[in-house]
């Protein structure tokens, strides 16, 4: 990696710092501590099941929320205080810039699902009071999840690279929502017939399978995750959000700043 | 400097006033309003549309419909209701989104199969739920007992009992106690003997405090039953022995060369009625007995547990 996309990357960390994005990890773990104190009052036999779920889930629609509005500002904002000019105008190329940003709230992302993961074995340890092998499996749940912010950086850097910031936190959002019932579209596509079931395949393996990348549930009752499909996803995320990006770059690359 | 700190000094007590005002005024709208109900934000009934729009995580969503479901049967029981009306669809919607909730099966049954006020009543639907859960989580033995568990103890249908108990013990590490329970249904599935086994085997095999007190109880009951069976008996022996009934408890433990007086499992002596039955002390501590309750005892509500056996 060029020494530029790693400056760009750094500099795209700090300032989401800088924005205080950090602080969510505060209601997190008040969050979770709630959860693991009171569920066990007022429900029946869970108290695993709602740490387990409860962190996991908050981890992924925390870092989706962040991956979404800031990754939508990333551009447009630099654009709007015009200090894209100040960069591009220094021997960085515009395919750098938005490689640069990609891995910068990645790197964000990343971070703040670290210190949330200690946050979640933290409150498992207060409800179970000591860890099972199986547990070993949230680590892949948590790897999934990094995986999903990978692909919504990679949109939200693309509706980001030609529209503005409201627009692209609706299209990245809607992709979300509509990722998250790929298995549906699929089974919508298998019961259509002719040109119908091309245009319904075709839209079911062009948006994200984010419900691929979701297993929360499976190892909040400890079961364990293939290692082809650890392998296989993350193939797949890894494909999906290069593909994504390249279409960032090519449009950015062609798009008139003046 | 100064005027920002009377700002800030007028500014804070406004919000404590106004914090505590806004409180007191929420608690006076509840008193006056009709009690909130529960049963009215069911808005989502489908347990397939609230799985869409759980956007994928259908678990932590089953954990809410679980909790939601603890709270709704606990503040109906509570209040001695007994109308669940909500209670099976908030447990199809809970089983839906995680087939995999066992506690939801387990307690769920235990919630919808006696009849009111300890339960909804509903013991066909008590079976779907378990029988749902069994094909979901073939190989998890405990719900096979508790399926059979309903058969015995609500519809009393101890084939049905003995055929799932069978199937139970098939499962890898299944409880022994299911290749008996299996046997016991075919031969002997009225005899005390069966039913304190089931009780025994509920107690041991669960973690749960509320499922051993119930155990428990229940157990308790087993033993007031057998009591008062045999006092009974005794009675009619003494009648036909004497040709009168024994004028007190002291007369006919005496003819029956008893140790001392008959007493529950309190240490409260049985009391025999002036037309010759066998009545328990304290019927309000024994809600589960089916035999010994005075002929106009009526349980007032909810059932008291108690701490040992």
């Amino acid at each position: 990696m060029s020494a530029r996309i790693v400056h760009i990357a750094s500099n795209t960390f700090r300032e989401a710092v800088r924005d205080r994005v950090l602080y969510n990890l505060i209601a997190f773990a008040l969050l979770l501590s709630g959860a693991a104190i009171f569920i066990g009052q007022i429900s029946i036999e869970i108290e695993r099941l709602v740490v387990v779920n409860l962190g996991l889930t908050a981890v992924s629609l925390f870092g989706v929320v962040i991956a979404i509005f800031i990754g939508i500002g990333l551009v447009s904002k630099e654009i709007e205080k015009r200090t894209l000019y100040t960069v591009l105008s220094r021997p960085v190329r515009r395919w750098e810039f938005i490689v640069g940003k990609f891995f910068g709230l990645a790197g964000t992302l990343v971070v703040n699902t670290f210190f949330m993961a200690i946050g979640v074995f933290a409150a498992l340890l207060y409800v179970a009071h000591k860890f099972s092998s199986s547990d070993a499996f949230i680590l892949v749940a948590l790897y999934f999840i990094v995986l999903e912010f990978l692909i919504l950086c990679s949109l939200a850097l693309l509706f980001s690279s030609f529209s503005s910031p409201l627009l692209s936190a609706v299209f990245t959002f809607a992709l979300f929502i509509i990722g998250s019932f790929a298995d549906d579209l699929r089974g919508f596509a298998a019961m259509t017939h002719g040109i119908a079931r091309w245009f319904a395949t075709a839209a079911a393996y062009l948006v994200p399978n984010f419900s691929a990348l979701n297993v929360i549930s499976a190892v909040a009752h400890q079961q364990s995750v293939g290692g082809q499909v650890v392998l296989q996803n993350s193939l797949y995320a890894l494909f999906y959000s290069a593909m994504v990006l390249s279409g960032a770059v090519l449009i950015f690359e062609r798009r008139n700043l003046k | 400097m100064t005027s920002r700190r009377s700002t800030t000094t007028v500014a804070a007590i406004c919000l404590a006033v106004s914090m505590a005002a806004s409180v007191l005024l929420l608690h006076r709208v509840d008193e006056i309003r009709p009690r909130a109900n529960i049963e009215d934000a069911l808005y989502i009934s489908s347990p397939k549309m609230v799985k869409r729009a759980s956007l994928g995580f259908e678990g932590l969503m089953a954990c809410i419909y679980w909790t939601r479901t603890v709270q709704y049967f606990g503040d109906r029981h509570a209040h001695g209701s007994r109308s669940y009306n909500e209670l099976a669809p908030l447990l199809e919607i809970t089983t839906a989104l995680d087939p995999k909730m066992i506690p939801a099966y387990q307690f769920g049954a235990t919630f919808l199969a006696p009849a009111p006020p300890n339960g909804a009543g509903e013991p066909r639907r008590a079976i779907e739920l378990m029988k749902y859960g069994i094909q979901h989580n073939p190989d998890n033995w405990h719900l096979y007992y508790d399926l059979g568990f309903v058969y015995y103890t609500e519809l009393k249908d101890y084939k049905g009992a003995a055929e799932v108990f069978e199937q139970g013990s098939k499962v890898p590490d299944a409880s022994p106690y299911l290749k008996l329970l299996a046997a016991q249904m075919a031969e002997h599935a009225a005899d005390y003997e069966t039913a304190r086994m089931l009780w025994t085997a509920t107690y041991e095999s669960s973690k749960e405090s509320n499922i051993r007190q119930n155990a428990i109880e229940h157990l308790r009951a087993i033993r007031v039953d057998e009591d008062v069976t045999r006092l009974q008996e005794a009675v009619n022996r003494f009648e036909q022995l004497n040709g009168r009934l024994p004028a007190t408890i002291w007369e006919l433990a005496a003819a029956e060369h008893l140790r001392g007086i008959p007493v529950d499992p309190d240490g409260n002596p049985y009391v025999l009625s002036l037309d010759g039955q066998v009545q328990i002390a304290k019927p309000e501590d024994f809600p589960f007995v089916t035999k010994g309750l005075p002929p106009d005892y009526k349980p007032s509500g909810l059932p008291k547990f108690h701490g040992n056996s």
